[in-house]
């Protein structure tokens, strides 16, 4: 299992794209936000956090379907399914390591973007904590998402439709956490919603993922 | 007619819309239904035939 | 002993599975198509013509309580819809019937548009009532986003070219879906009652409505239900149907090579 998340996470950063990519898209959108709505600090303050949320949503949507298509596309994923580990398993190690080139450099940049955003102080530390604790279940849904497309050829645009409407509680708990945080509210119970999400769409989604990358197999 | 008062567009615009909208899923199962019907008589024809 | 007992307890259903075999569910979907149409008609005539010109005008809502006809059944139909394609994705995960995953495929379209109906109707009666067309009311936001899982279900659908594969996937997705979509509702019902106070809209008039308004509109909830199980019947046929010309052609093919 470890060696094939060393694999992935290798290969994802040896063929570039996906983890400079995200990142960069996610700084564009930050950026262009402000040229939209305009720059007084106080409108971009409070809407900052949502702007965020949105945008790393948006960026971890971007790799998503690299996550299984490569591994389909020359049989390696063939591989997978017979080897001695359970595809539960391995669907878990490619959403984390999605999550690794992915959601952890988000996590990790949220806080800066924050600035660009006239976020109030403060802002920036629950912007992390919040992002920290929702991104894995945007990996794994997303991971979700893939097995179902793997076998498509055009299957981007469709994945987005799929799962973007599975990202909507997620990004509203989150979001609302953030807000919350930042605007001196007690941000308990969204957060816990969001830990929740994330607890059960790793505990879950593994098995309807395996049993989607099986179907696609057969 | 009853008098619809100053809703009248609502109501005639909400029940337009839905009677619209209903007929055309009805149209539209009608004719798919249609169609491959005819095309798996043809079908069961050139079975026949062959 | 066990045996005995579960071959008896299939044994009542069988008049259900019946309609699992995809030949005498053309039989017995032909012969109840006539009845299931004629009743629809019947009831939705009763129903809405009771409705429109027959009902007083409400305190509050003055005659546009009549909009209540076509609102309040699209919208239950619209949720209905997708339990019973939930049910029916099941039904096929677990027993492979072929007319139960065809039957999802064949609901999803009528789901779609009940739920249009309901949103439409909806932005027209929040018009006069609340001044503006759309509010980020939780009911709302929660048809949208229901509204958002057809889409992406039926384009899966659309998407894969194996039927059996696609059967499959779908009915994972509408699993998966269904428990995200109860945590949408939950979470748009506390997103819009959180920090932004104010938007306090309530749809609920089940609870003050009285009588003279509540008896045709059962009907036409009846009627509505009647519908759809009319369209299904219709959909699922042509469904079937597609499938065995696919089984036809493919068997063709084979004896051409």
């Amino acid at each position: 299992m470890i060696a094939l998340l060393i694999r992935d996470l290798r290969l994802s950063v040896r063929a570039g794209g996906g983890f400079g990519l995200g990142l960069a898209f996610f700084l564009i959108v930050t950026v262009l936000v402000p040229f939209g709505v305009g720059p007084e600090a106080e409108i971009l303050g409070r809407i900052a956090p949502g702007i965020l949320w949105v945008g790393a949503l948006l960026a971890c949507l971007l790799s998503l379907d690299r996550i299984f298509q490569l591994d389909f596309e020359d049989g390696s994923l063939d591989l997978l399914a017979t080897a001695p580990l359970p595809m539960e398993g391995a669907v878990v190690m490619k959403a984390v390591a999605h999550w690794l080139v992915t959601g952890l450099p988000l996590t990790l940049a949220a806080p800066v973007f924050g600035g660009l955003m006239s976020m109030p102080a403060g802002g920036a530390w629950w912007m992390f904590v919040t992002l920290l604790i929702g991104t894995p279940a945007l990996s794994m849904i997303g991971a979700f998402g893939a097995a179902l497309t793997v076998g498509l050829k055009r299957g981007g645009l469709l994945l987005s439709l799929l799962v973007l409407p599975l990202y909507v509680p997620t990004l509203i708990f989150g979001a609302e956490a953030a807000a919350r945080g930042i605007g001196g509210f007690d941000a308990s119970t969204p957060l816990l919603m969001v830990a929740g999400i994330t607890a059960g769409s790793i505990a879950l989604l593994p098995f309807a993922a395996a049993a989607a990358l099986r179907i696609n197999l057969r | 007619m009853p008098d619809l008062g100053k809703y009248a567009g609502a109501i005639l615009t909400s029940w337009a819309a839905t009677i619209l909208l209903v007929a055309l899923v009805i149209a539209v199962s009608w004719w798919q239904s249609a169609r491959v019907k005819k095309k798996l008589e043809a079908a069961e024809a050139r079975r026949k035939g062959a | 002993m066990d045996n005995v007992r579960t071959k008896q307890a299939r044994d009542g259903w069988n008049w259900l599975w019946a309609w699992a075999n995809p030949v005498k569910f053309m039989a017995l979907s032909g012969k109840a198509l006539p009845w299931v149409i004629g009743l629809t008609i019947l009831t939705l005539a009763v129903g809405l013509i009771w409705g429109f010109f027959f009902t007083p005008e409400a305190v509050n809502f003055g005659s546009s309580v009549k909009i209540i006809y076509v609102h309040v059944p699209s919208a239950m139909m619209a949720i209905n819809i997708w339990v019973m394609m939930l049910v029916a994705s099941l039904i096929w995960l677990i027993r492979r019937h072929h007319v139960s995953a065809l039957a999802a495929k064949a609901a999803a379209l009528v789901g779609v548009v009940m739920t249009i109906i309901a949103l439409l109707t909806g932005a027209i009666w929040g018009e006069p009532m609340w001044g503006t067309y759309w509010a980020w009311d939780p009911r709302l936001t929660s048809f949208l986003v229901l509204f958002l899982f057809y889409l992406g279900y039926m384009a899966l659908w659309a998407a894969i070219e194996d039927p059996d594969t696609a059967a499959d996937l779908t009915s994972v997705l509408a699993i998966v879906g269904s428990v995200f979509a109860l945590l949408s509702r939950y979470a748009v019902n506390f997103w819009n009652q959180g920090l932004h106070q104010g938007a306090s809209l309530s749809l609920d008039k089940e609870e003050n409505v009285s009588d003279v308004y509540w008896q045709p509109l059962v009907i036409c909830l009846t009627g509505f239900v009647l519908l759809f199980i009319a369209l299904l019947l219709v959909r699922t046929r042509t469904e079937v149907r597609k499938r065995r010309i696919h089984a036809l052609e493919m068997r063709e093919r084979m004896s051409d090579a």
